[in-house]
């Protein structure tokens, strides 16, 4: 048994910026983290983090409340306004906390962080490091939490919450590296997993963006919120969906159709190509829905030669690199085909402003959490943002609640019998071995289930197919076989765990989507194509339950921003 | 449907004498678009569950998966099988490191050699209440240094590391570097001791494997040269930026 003031689960950015906040306060806390922080996710966000510095020409009468104003309306209305304004108003501190910290932003020529135009945005507030923002944040916040000397176990695989008389008390770990099991105990835990993409097969995340933390916290009896509204960007490569930032757009490049086009000048005439995310992703799907993908197929170009190689080399390097690496594209000389894909859950545990869920000593910060800051829909931008803002302040929530407590880290019960559930669990699953269901068919079915029915465009009937296939799916988990048991850097072991919470995660998607008759945000059904705020403005709480979620709906914190019909 | 031959390096410690050589192979149906990496994990799901390899964001910018790929440092993700024009892909761990399993290298000395030279940014002044100013071309001269993943490949290639446990490699020295020309950096000698000794920036013979090894195409040797007239002119004339 280990024992750790704080038990931070995950260490990307919101893990590491939660982490750094406790540990300077005086916390003794650890990061648990599947890979080393340095690898986490966070690092693949690119184009840049929002905040109304009012460094740019354009920008000088810029607010956190016109941020706020943006993010609420992006939000499709479903974000909660006090949230918002929080987030936004944290906004310019974090990120001057980030560059005093050694962050290397881009720089105008008066030595201001570098802004650029963003979708949904009124005004260029998105500061940036080249199209490597999230590297550089990452490696930064790698950097303070060695300087902090934060406890990091790095490459243990957490596999279940301790919950001892209703609160969360640690965790247990899959040691990857020694292999065995191992019992983390702590009077508080952060879940900092990041999102579930995985989910999808046509998805922008990283392999490890499983859902992870979000489904231990909703089997621990946590719900999960707004699961339905899944994110797809607009601009990922065609065949491996790896993302081309939204930076390529805010830098001027044009999306064209089969026919050569700027078709966005049908859908949002005043923005173009920087409207919203969803709407963006929308308007490329009905393009090619229409026949007018390139040669008919279904991608589209996104096209920056106009840009010229110069510009690219200054601000969007590693888009270049991406598209020649990963699609045989310079898009110097050559339009890059892309697509929309799977790359953000709006949904997550459900958490207040400082990352509280409803159980005590459990807390939840970015992707994997929901406040919920994005409601139906996020800005570009603002996800960076949420995990610096709201790791923070989950970090300083749990020195606020463990003022006073006393230190206890003595073994209990419930520790060793939470160590011998998950030992019993892999015993089962070893137990039928090549006999059991094969956990790939499974996850590749899941995953082709969760694009093809739930995606940028959704309707009854076919989201109800997906329903019961993702049922049935759930049914062959109960009986799945693990061929390797033992052992150190055990995939087999990691990939089949990991399966059955991204299947229930999968499920809260589907179930809330099919529920929810009305077209918000992200949720675009053919069925019912108009925004239903009499029934709809309010918050989908799903609950774990026997035989799939059971929904319940919960209000939306309204009253500084009065719902609009969306448009731009 | 095609088909692309892997010759894998694996190494199981509970059954493997420390120094084995054994290597499976491996047939992976193939597309054109076939990275290594996606051919590990078809080999991972369909064929050998035990075979472990890291991996994370599978988008060249995380460090997990470098790799020596038919006798080249390379970044699995990065490489796609049709550029490699081989018949057989052979795919080992990063030479010259001890091994945890299979394709996983044990990074511990990697990174604690990382810590060592107190890779954050250091400040004596109070911090003002907005961003502390950096013209754009202060700036510049990091954009090589910070597009470091550390993924380890110089590390393994470097003969000085082979030969000297203690030297600090060329991403520790890097990551030196990347804040000591830091405008805003104010170490002056706080971080100095960890790279100006024996154990630092002298050990560098220029050798160059770094460079050639590093799939981010960065070039720590000339870091590391930078370091070593730093230190000559702090000696000379007192200062070093």
């Amino acid at each position: 048994m280990v024992y750790h003031q704080l038990i931070v689960v995950g260490g990307g950015l919101a893990g590491l910026r939660a982490a750094v906040e406790a540990k300077a306060a005086g916390i003794d806390v650890a990061i648990l983290s599947q890979v080393h922080p340095g690898r986490s996710h966070s690092g693949a966000a690119q184009g840049g983090i929002n905040a109304a510095l009012a460094n740019h020409p354009e920008g000088h009468d810029d607010t956190p409340e016109k941020h706020a104003f943006d993010t609420v309306k992006g939000s499709d209305y479903l974000a909660d306004q006090d949230a918002a304004i929080q987030m936004t108003s944290d906004a310019p501190g974090v990120i001057f906390e980030m560059d005093h910290w050694g962050c290397p932003f881009s720089r105008f020529d008066d030595g201001r962080i570098a802004q650029r135009p963003f979708g949904g945005a009124g005004y260029p507030r998105t500061c940036y490091a080249a199209d490597k923002t999230g590297h550089y944040m990452l490696h930064t916040l790698v950097e303070q939490a060695y300087k902090h000397e934060i406890t990091m176990y790095i490459e243990r695989f957490v596999m279940d919450l301790i919950v001892e008389d209703g609160e969360c008390r640690g965790v247990v770990a899959y040691d990857m590296t020694k292999g065995g099991l191992e019992e983390f105990r702590g009077e508080a835990v952060i879940m900092a997993t990041g999102g579930a993409g995985r989910t999808y097969s046509n998805t922008t995340n990283a392999v490890i963006s499983t859902g992870g933390g979000a489904a231990m916290a909703y089997h621990a009896g946590v719900p999960l919120k707004d699961m339905e509204f899944v994110q797809f960007h607009p601009t990922g490569l065609y065949t491996t969906h790896i993302l081309m930032t939204e930076a390529c757009r805010g830098e001027g490049g044009y999306l064209i159709n089969g026919e050569g086009e700027r078709f966005m000048r049908r859908y949002a005439p005043s923005v173009m190509e920087l409207a919203p995310r969803d709407i963006t992703s929308r308007s490329i799907q009905q393009e090619i829905d229409a026949g007018r993908g390139i040669d008919g197929k279904d991608y589209v170009y996104l096209d920056l030669r106009h840009l010229g190689a110069e510009l690219l080399a200054e601000k969007l390097p590693g888009t270049r690199d991406l598209a020649i690496h990963f699609e045989g594209v310079d898009p110097v000389r050559e339009p890059i085909p892309i697509q929309p894909c799977q790359h953000y859950s709006m949904g997550g545990i459900d958490t207040d402003v400082d990352g509280r869920t409803l159980m005590p000593g459990l807390y939840a910060a970015g992707e994997c959490a929901c406040v919920s800051v994005h409601g139906a829909n996020r800005l570009g931008g603002n996800s960076l943002l949420e995990t610096i803002v709201f790791g923070r302040r989950a970090g300083a929530a749990v020195v606020a609640d463990l003022a006073g407590r006393a230190g206890g880290g003595d073994a209990s019960a419930v520790g060793a019998r939470a160590v011998a559930a998950v030992e019993a669990r892999v015993a089962a699953l070893a137990g039928r071995g090549a006999d059991g269901q094969d956990p790939y068919a499974i996850r590749a079915d899941m995953t082709a289930t969760m694009k093809d029915h739930f995606g940028v465009f959704r309707e009854e009937k076919q989201m109800r197919e997906g329903l019961e296939r993702l049922l049935a799916l759930k049914q062959r988990c109960a009986t799945i076989g693990l061929r390797n048991a033992g052992g150190v850097f055990n995939l087999d072991l990691i990939r089949t765990l990991e399966l059955e919470g991204m299947v229930d995660v999968a499920l809260a998607v589907a179930t809330g989507a099919v529920a929810r008759t009305e077209s918000r945000g992200s949720h675009s059904r053919t069925d019912y194509p108009t925004r239903d705020d009499e029934t709809w403005l309010k918050h989908t709480m799903a609950h774990s339950a026997a035989g799939g979620p059971r929904l319940d709906y919960k209000p939306v914190t309204l009253g500084i921003f009065e719902p609009q019909e969306r448009k731009y | 449907m095609p088909e692309a031959k892997f010759h894998v390096k694996r190494y199981d410690p509970a059954r493997d004498a420390k120094d084995a050589s054994r290597y499976d192979d491996f047939v992976v149906p193939y597309d054109s678009s076939l990275t290594v990496l996606e051919g590990l994990f078809s080999i991972q799901e369909h064929q050998d569950g035990a075979l472990a390899f890291r991996y994370c964001c599978r988008a060249s910018v995380c460090g997990s998966c470098a790799m020596y790929i038919n006798g080249k440092y390379r970044l699995a993700c990065q490489t796609n099988l049709r550029h490699l024009h081989a018949d057989v892909i052979t795919v080992e761990p990063m030479p010259h490191l001890p091994l945890v399993t299979d394709l996983v290298c044990d990074m511990s000395d990697f990174f604690a050699k990382y810590e060592y030279v107190k890779p954050w940014l250091i400040r004596n002044s109070a911090a003002p209440e907005t961003e502390i100013l950096q013209s754009p071309e202060e700036r510049k001269k990091l954009d090589m240094p910070i597009d470091c993943i550390l993924c380890g490949a110089c590390y393994s290639s470097c003969p000085s590391v082979w030969t000297e446990d203690n030297y600090l490699g060329p991403a520790a020295l890097l990551k030196a570097y990347r804040f000591e020309v830091d405008s805003r950096d104010e170490a002056r000698k706080v971080r100095l001791p960890s790279w100006d000794n024996e154990r630092g920036a002298y050990r560098c013979h220029t050798i160059a494997n770094c460079v050639e090894a590093c799939p981010k195409e960065l070039n720590p040797t000339e870091g590391i040269q930078w370091l070593k007239m730093a230190a000559v002119r702090r000696r000379l004339f007192g200062r070093s930026k």
